[in-house]
């Protein structure tokens, strides 16, 4: 039984479309309600042809993954649709940047991370500028005093109130696609992971069902059972993460504490069992690396009670603090219609009402035997991205606590031998605790990685939080930047 | 006996300060579980700046490094003002409580100048909410030391806050007057609600972000005049509330408002352990509950005019 989060295809038989065709597709995917995961170029098959394929991958829940490509007929323009459906703006910068593809129409054409030429442009970002007596710029970054990622944040103020905010980033490229493109196949999974350390499960399950499906492997539903385990433990512990320095910068003590506590318990539960805190090294294709015998089993066991348990009483203090819902509720706003327009995803799709949760979309792997409740909350601002995360955590935990009833011991599996299969296409997709992280291998006629894609939730997110702090106080932004808690480095790839 | 008072006085202007941030310290950590630094942590910590040399921006002028002494020389010149036991300070005069609040004004007027000196954009916002802060604290402040002159006609700082008057009347206006001016306090030292001092988040700070730019012995300075200013706030507040007189209990007199000072800074600590900053914009709501509360003492005053004097 194939994955419902991968899809494979012979490039073959790929169904291609002029760029005309291809628009016209796009726009009754979108008339039909289906969500658009990705929209991406890949580099013409003809090396004398400059003009990028288009790639567009839709989400839908009876259908599952749509994949289908556009490609230039004679002298034909690629018309840009973003005026139309605002969602597809950072795909059209990204292969406008990528490829040089022109955009006409596109009406806020900006750089997304300064990619390979354009790296010379990164001091003359075109930022908006509001001009008045009494308007005021504040520049923030990329060195920021704390440690966090660097990045650069213009704000455009009246007082304390921001009347724009525009985010460059790109001070984190690495050339992730490129590295990925020239990596021999036993180097590329600890490149994966290090993508967006943070999401390093989230990444390397997207990467192994991609290689898998490309070379032909399955995986017992025990090892996919360890698989989501481990991603549900990532999740656990980032939404820990990200609540405890909500409480830290709403200078709410007992919660910045407490959840930190706890997301170092969880953090060291994935070490024992696979030697990482961050999950790093623990999955890798068609592979168990480390057995998940009876005394595994009773450790996660062990640690999750515990964790349940502690968490709900910090849980209680941190939402019934009138200090702490004097400051998050109203607070960096993306209200449902807008969220839906910009294409949020992930937690911060779900913080705004959006249903959009791959591992309910698809249901795959141990998501089939034991269906995870989709977690939704309507109002879209700080309060509700902190009510996702702790309303994540209890689901993710009971969804380990079941899992672990029905689960067997199972036995670390050996490394397979295989190679991918030439001139294929893959797509695959994973929601990781941000979002959905969506890989796209291309092979060549030798099995040759020709074509890697990778795209993070972030990318299409940043420009959610730029939303979010619209007529919000300039002092409020840090809250709104961590509610959203979005990847430099996953962006700027 | 005032050599005593003296000695007194000055142990809680000079030395207090570093244990009264100690205190503050010990109830967060204590709060969020953890053991917590040393109670004279701050003192090995100002060495330490005072041990570095300082680093100044390019585009900063004479007023820069000369801030920090005038918030230095202007906090201590206000401390031997203000009374720590009812009935004394080192100096004191007629209106003095007025050159109380002007000269931290005159400290904060060049903390401002010194911030807006750095051509920084964080530090300009800084500068500003400051100004706004000062604006909200200043009339309780103002109001509240008027509403003690004028019940107990005393003009000299250290003479306002000797009870007299009637009994309940006067413990309901020096409790009122002791919650406003802990707000005060919250206000001027950068405590949670009004500011959080252990945040790295410029764009959210007031206290913090005007001194960014501040390195070395002059950040030191800073950051002990700050808490000298914390101190001397807590040592007024136990002040009005001690019950006992300097000339025939100086001992205990002593002792209430050298434990006082202790319980603000608990008090203080147990706030920053509980309750969340509040947004800037709310802030002026709650100065405005300080300022009804010492208004209302006002009316208290005027209309039992007969009972005092």
């Amino acid at each position: 039984m194939s994955h419902p989060n991968v899809l494979l295809q012979p490039l073959s038989e790929l169904e291609t479309l002029d760029f005309g065709g291809f628009a016209q597709r796009l726009e009754d995917h979108f008339a039909r309600g289906q969500r658009l995961l990705s929209l991406f170029g890949s580099p013409s098959a003809d090396p004398a042809d400059s003009t990028p394929e288009l790639h567009a991958v839709f989400v839908d829940r009876e259908q599952g993954l749509i994949h289908f490509r556009g490609r230039r007929q004679g002298t034909q323009h690629y018309l840009s649709l973003t005026s139309e459906f605002p969602s597809l703006h950072c795909f059209e910068r990204e292969i406008h940047e990528q490829y040089g593809l022109a955009m006409p129409g596109h009406p806020w054409l900006k750089p997304i991370r300064f990619e390979g030429t354009n790296l010379k442009r990164m001091n003359d970002y075109p930022f908006y500028k509001l001009k008045g007596k009494e308007v005021h710029e504040v520049g923030v970054g990329p060195i920021h005093a704390g440690v966090i990622e660097p990045g650069h944040f213009r704000f455009m103020c009246y007082g304390e109130t921001v009347h724009h905010l525009e985010i460059h980033l790109g001070y984190q490229h690495r050339g992730a696609e490129a590295l990925l493109r020239q990596a021999s196949p036993r180097k590329i999974p600890p490149l994966i992971e290090s993508i967006a350390g943070d999401t390093a499960v989230g990444y390397t399950l997207g990467f192994c069902r991609a290689w898998e499906a490309l070379c032909g492997l399955t995986v017992r539903l025990e090892v996919e059972a360890i698989r989501s385990l481990g991603l549900e433990l990532e999740r656990v512990a980032m939404h820990l993460v990200g609540l405890s320095g909500l409480a830290t910068d709403v200078a709410f003590l007992p919660g910045s504490s407490t959840y930190g506590r706890l997301r170092t318990s969880v953090i060291n539960l994935s070490m024992r069992l696979c030697g990482s805190r961050f999950g790093r090294s623990w999955f890798r294709p068609g592979e168990l690396r480390f057995p998940f015998n009876q005394s595994h089993k009773d450790d996660v066991r062990k640690t999750v009670q515990q964790v349940q348990t502690d968490i709900a009483i910090i849980n209680n203090l941190f939402q019934k603090s009138k200090t702490v819902q004097h400051r998050l509720c109203t607070t960096g706003t993306v209200p449902t219609p807008l969220a839906q327009e910009i294409g949020l995803v992930g937690m911060a799709g779900r913080a705004s009402g959006l249903s959009c949760d791959l591992r309910n979309e698809l249901r795959g792997g141990a998501y089939a035997q034991h269906p995870i409740p989709l977690v939704v909350e309507s109002t879209g601002d700080c309060w509700a991205r902190g009510l996702i995360r702790i309303h994540e955590i209890d689901t993710s935990l009971n969804w380990i606590m079941q899992l672990l009833d029905t689960l067997p011991e199972v036995e670390a599996e050996p490394p397979p031998k295989a190679e991918p299969r030439p001139n294929c296409i893959v797509v695959s997709c994973e929601e990781g605790w941000r979002g959905e992280v969506m890989h796209c291998i291309q092979t060549d006629a030798d099995g040759k990685v020709a074509h890697y894609k990778v795209q993070d939730p972030s990318l299409r997110n940043w420009f959610g939080l730029a939303q979010a702090v619209k007529n919000n106080a300039i002092y409020d932004f840090p809250i709104c930047n961590k509610s959203f808690d979005l990847s430099y480095c996953g962006n700027d790839l | 006996m005032s050599n005593f008072l003296l000695v007194f006085h000055l142990a809680i202007v000079f030395v207090a300060p570093i244990f009264v941030i100690g205190i503050v310290n010990r109830v967060k950590s204590l709060w969020a579980g953890r053991r917590g630094p040393r109670l004279y942590q701050t003192w090995f910590d100002l060495v330490r700046l005072l041990r570095k040399t300082p680093v100044y921006s390019q585009v900063t002028s004479w007023i820069f490094p000369i801030a920090p002494l005038v918030i230095l020389a202007t906090t201590i010149t206000a401390s031997l003002l203000g009374p720590i036991v009812p009935g004394y300070a080192p100096l004191g005069f007629a209106g003095d409580f007025v050159a109380f609040a002007y000269l931290l004004g005159l400290g904060k007027i060049f903390l401002m100048l010194s911030a807006l000196d750095t051509g920084s954009a964080f530090e300009g916002m800084g500068a500003s909410r400051e100004a706004t802060y000062s604006a909200l604290a200043e009339p309780v402040f103002l109001l509240g030391l008027g509403t003690l002159a004028w019940a107990g006609g005393a003009h000299s700082f250290q003479d306002l806050v000797i009870p007299n008057g009637s009994w309940a009347i006067d413990a309901v206006l020096r409790v009122t007057f002791a919650g406003a001016m802990f707000v005060v306090l919250l206000i001027e030292a950068a405590r949670v609600p009004a500011d959080d001092p252990t945040t790295h988040l410029e764009l959210t700070m007031v206290h913090e972000v005007m001194i960014l730019d501040h390195s070395g012995p002059e950040l030191a300075i800073v950051q002990y005049a700050s808490a000298m200013k914390m101190t001397m706030l807590s040592g007024i507040i136990a002040a009005v509330l001690n019950p006992f007189s300097e000339t025939s209990y100086p001992i205990l007199a002593v002792l209430f408002s050298g434990a006082f000072i202790v319980l603000v800074a608990v008090c203080v600590g147990l706030i920053e352990s509980l309750i969340a900053r509040l947004r800037f914009r709310a802030l002026p709501l709650f100065t405005f509950a300080a300022f009804l509360a010492v208004l209302t003492s006002l009316v208290l005053v005027t209309a039992n005019q007969g009972e005092f004097h």
